[in-house]
């Protein structure tokens, strides 16, 4: 019986970690087409800029209470700059050209921010802990667990209804993702496609190092954990079918709680699990379960 | 066409002798430079081979480490020493192995196909490093090599396994040129440019991609096997996303034209690192990627291959 | 001697729309069928189905009395049913003599063979006569992403007609290209397709080329066919003229040819 729970939990945590850092591939995908490989390298950035900040702000002997705002400035303070140095300084360049090759030059992008990562801030780890153990901890059923891991799940949920309300319910947002894959005619429609790029892209990518800032607290920040999170990313994009946010957050449910139930009950299968389960779905639906539908080529 | 008036076969050909007599020249360091970067030009070239099918493999890396810890193993724990015993499982293993991923592979494309290449290879380095009894992140060393009863040492090794290398290397280098050039490869181009029709003509392409995605796989595989032997250690490192993407790296600028483009492209990329690492170790990856950006902005041409795919409906 | 192409009680549906109600078509050898419907009628759909790009809700299709309604698209084609595309598909990098070669490498199912040139002398004699067929000899070397509508339509229905199919479907033969070029065109590939004696169905939407190169002519309206017969009854027929080919259009023709007399 606590094993359940314990699974349900670990899952539910698990799960918000993996959407909040799948959401911002799904939005930039859903909306551009592109995959962007370099999303990895935001949320290596996003963890770096906070450990960073976190530790010059407790440094500087400021109530620590809001070095969650700090966690949160570092976030959209590395989305903003990146994404506009990104976007308008490669993509922009690069639009209406082969998928192939859009995946080349964002592949290109994630090589140079990972060094770029080791350039900035060295290739020691960071430590920013005080963030998480200060809100202590919760007892859920006789397990303890730190109240940091239900903001997080909250932070998640935010983010899904927030980017899933923008793109779904508002006109704009409806128009946006009906008419996005053909320029021209979106043009038509009076969309102004150069900024809504540039805004879809920004936000996409603070959302990536939003993930990274606020898992800084919980982990020791070292070089080589973008890449990690790139592949995992895919994955449960992937089941929940490229550009679908819905579909992102129940990727994320299945895949966290599959992993949970592997730690607690087989260990050894806790790595296969997220491919196992993309690898699965795959098999009965080659583009993930709530894929767009494919037009008639012919 | 014989092989008589194919004149990369003939030129690939008469670059094992050159081979054989530079390895006797040139300085030690030098050498074994050429002989690495062989064993890792064929994985970029079976990089180069997917890519003319349209497909870029960003976990070419996958099949590179499965051929050398197939002969790593067998050495290390089985005593085989045979060279050709070892090359043959560098063959065969990876082969095995694409063989059942590339049903699941060679039904993707672009995207997915990346991606999806990318993370089996991690899922193999995630294995390898998680495995004590292989050593781990550190390894384990090969026992030397021997050559059908040949046993050497010192620098008749150094160069016994220079000499392997060499030889395996163009051999399979001219293997795949007679495959480019044969009515199967020809059908590959195709399926590029216009998958669709490929299928209406009456012939399946998703079965014609994945005969090319296990000859990657086998090509990557003897160079993976050639490396172990060379240096003679292996480790998880082999299936870490970088060396893949320096295969990527390679295969991008040396392009699909010849099949010995990315032999050479390897050797001069090993050569700049050389120094490139000395100035500032800290920045391989990004050299990689701001040259990589910079050819595919300003020389697409040298891209054809991946640009060329239009089959899509219109 | 069974039917060239039988289909019976055919049925397909997207969703509320139904693209295909209990369509029962029967055609025999060397019949030269044209389809005409307006757009969204099913005659595409219709094709589709044929050729195995889409699998029926329900019925059959059968070709001289093989069952191939869930087949393979290319095991449809080595049976002998080939289709040719409304937008040209061809490999726009390679040449007009190689896209043939293409067509050629495979019909001849050397498609696997790892030894053996591509460019046998037989292969390229008979890339050469077909080239020679179609009228595109000229075009022979010349890249053809680079060619006009009209060539690579010929390129086009060249391809599927390389291993001398015993059924072609043409998917609008003329549309994009000219009028002074399209009677041309038409009298070139049915020259052509008559030599291997294949039976032909074909999807237009201009009345002038059905009328011409038409034996039989089946209209389609929202997913029936609401007439099939010669095309002069059908095309007179009321439901014809009300759903297809328009009654306007045919009153001003009749006004044109009463004020001539």
């Amino acid at each position: 019986m606590l094993t359940s729970v314990a699974i349900v939990f670990d899952g539910l945590v698990y799960a918000s970690w993996l959407f909040t850092v799948s959401v911002g591939l799904t939005l930039i995908y859903g909306v551009m087409k592109i995959l962007n490989i370099a999303h990895g390298s935001l949320y290596a950035l996003g963890a770096y800029a906070a450990a960073y900040l976190v530790g010059a702000y407790l440094g500087g002997g400021y109530p620590p209470l809001f070095s969650y705002l700090v966690l949160l400035a570092a976030a959209i303070a590395v989305g903003a700059f990146f994404g506009v140095l990104i976007e308008r300084g490669i993509l922009r360049l690069m639009y209406g050209r082969d998928e192939v090759l859009m995946v080349l030059v964002t592949y290109a992008v994630f090589l140079v921010l990972e060094d770029a990562v080791k350039v900035i801030f060295g290739v020691d780890p960071y430590f920013a802990s005080q963030p998480y153990g200060l809100l202590g901890t919760v007892d859920v059923l006789g397990l303890p667990y730190p109240v940091y891991d239900f903001g997080l799940i909250a932070l998640a949920l935010l983010a899904g209804i927030g980017v899933w309300w923008g793109l779904n319910r508002t006109r704009r947002g409806k128009l946006l993702t009906a008419v996005i894959h053909d320029r021209e005619m979106s043009v038509a429609f009076g969309i102004n496609v150069t900024a809504v790029f540039l805004v879809t892209f920004i936000i996409g990518s603070m959302l990536g190092a939003l993930g990274g800032a606020f898992t800084a607290p919980k982990v020791s920040v070292v070089p080589g954990i973008g890449v990690e999170v790139i592949v995992l990313a895919f994955a449960v994009v992937v089941i929940g079918g490229l550009g679908s946010i819905g579909g992102a957050m129940i990727g994320a449910l299945i895949v966290g709680l599959a992993r949970a139930a592997a730690v607690h009950l087989l260990p050894q299968a806790e790595l296969f699990v997220i491919y196992g389960v993309m690898s699965l779905v795959l098999a009965f639906r080659p583009h993930g379960l709530f894929a767009r539908p494919a037009t008639r080529k012919i | 066409m014989s092989f008589a008036k194919d004149k990369t076969l003939i030129g690939l050909a008469l670059a094992i002798p050159a081979l054989l007599a530079a390895g006797a020249i040139l300085p030690d360091w030098l050498r074994f430079l050429l002989q690495v970067s062989l064993a890792s030009g064929l994985a970029a070239l079976g990089v180069t081979l997917q890519m003319r099918a349209g497909l870029v493999s960003f976990g070419q890396g996958l099949y590179f480490c499965l051929g050398g810890y197939a002969a790593g193993m067998a050495g290390h724990f089985l005593g085989v020493t045979d060279a050709f015993v070892l090359l043959a499982l560098g063959v065969l293993v990876p082969s095995a192995v694409a063989v059942l991923l590339g049903f699941l592979m060679a039904r993707y494309r672009e995207i997915f196909f990346a991606m999806l290449s990318l993370a089996f290879s991690m899922i193999l380095y995630g294995i390898l490093v998680k495995a004590e009894a292989l050593g781990s992140t550190d390894g384990f060393n090969l026992p030397k090599a021997t050559f059908l009863g040949y046993a050497p040492s010192g620098a008749a090794l150094r160069f016994a396994t220079y000499a392997l290398t060499c030889v395996a290397a163009v051999t399979v280098a001219m293997a795949l040129h007679r495959y480019l050039t044969s009515p199967m490869g020809f059908i590959g181009e195709a399926i590029r440019e216009n998958e669709l029709r490929v299928e209406y003509l009456g012939t399946s392409p998703r079965t014609i991609v994945h005969v090319k995605y296990v000859i990657a796989a086998a090509v990557s595989g003897v160079g993976g096997a050639l490396a172990a032997l060379s240096v003679g250690h292996i480790d998880p490192d082999m299936a870490y996303w970088t060396t893949s993407g320096n295969f990527v790296f390679v295969a991008l600028l040396s392009g699909t034209g010849s099949v010995a483009a990315p032999l050479i492209g390897a050797f001069l990329l090993e050569l700049v690192r050389i120094y490139a690492v000395e100035y500032s170790p800290y920045t391989w990856q990004m050299i990689l990627g701001a040259t990589m950006l910079l050819v595919i902005l300003f020389l697409p041409g040298g891209l054809w291959s991946l640009v060329a795919r239009r089959g899509r409906g219109a | 001697m069974a039917a060239v192409l039988e289909a019976k009680d055919v049925c397909k549906s997207f969703g509320a729309v139904v693209a295909a109600d209990n369509i029962t078509l029967s055609v025999n050898e060397r019949e030269i069928v044209g389809i005409i419907g307006a757009n969204g009628a099913g005659k595409t759909t219709f094709v589709n189905m044929v050729t195995g790009y889409l699998k029926p809700d329900g019925g059959s299709i059968r070709h001289r009395g093989h069952d191939i309604t869930r087949l393979a698209p290319r095991l449809i084609a080595r049976l002998g049913v080939c289709r040719s595309f409304q937008i040209p598909q061809i490999f726009t990098k390679l040449s007009v003599f190689d896209n043939l070669l293409v067509a050629l490498v495979i019909a001849e199912r050397r498609d696997r063979h790892f030894f053996r040139a591509v460019r046998r002398a037989a292969t390229v004699a008979d890339a050469e006569r077909i080239l020679e067929s179609y009228g595109i000899a000229g075009y022979r070397d010349q890249i053809a992403g680079t060619l006009p509508q009209g060539v690579r339509k010929l390129l086009d229905i060249a391809m599927a007609t390389v291993g001398e199919p015993g059924l072609i479907l043409l998917d609008e033969p003329t549309s994009g290209i000219s009028v002074d070029e399209k009677f041309q065109v038409m009298d070139t590939l049915m020259a052509a397709l008559k030599r291997c004696g294949s039976t032909i169905l074909f999807v237009e939407h201009d009345m002038e080329i059905v009328e011409r190169y038409a034996g039989r002519v089946a209209a389609f309206y929202e997913g029936r066919i609401i007439a099939d017969g010669a095309p002069a009854a059908v095309l007179t027929d009321p439901d014809v003229r009300q759903y297809v080919v328009g009654a306007e259009l045919h009153r001003r023709a009749e006004t044109r040819e009463a004020s001539r007399c």
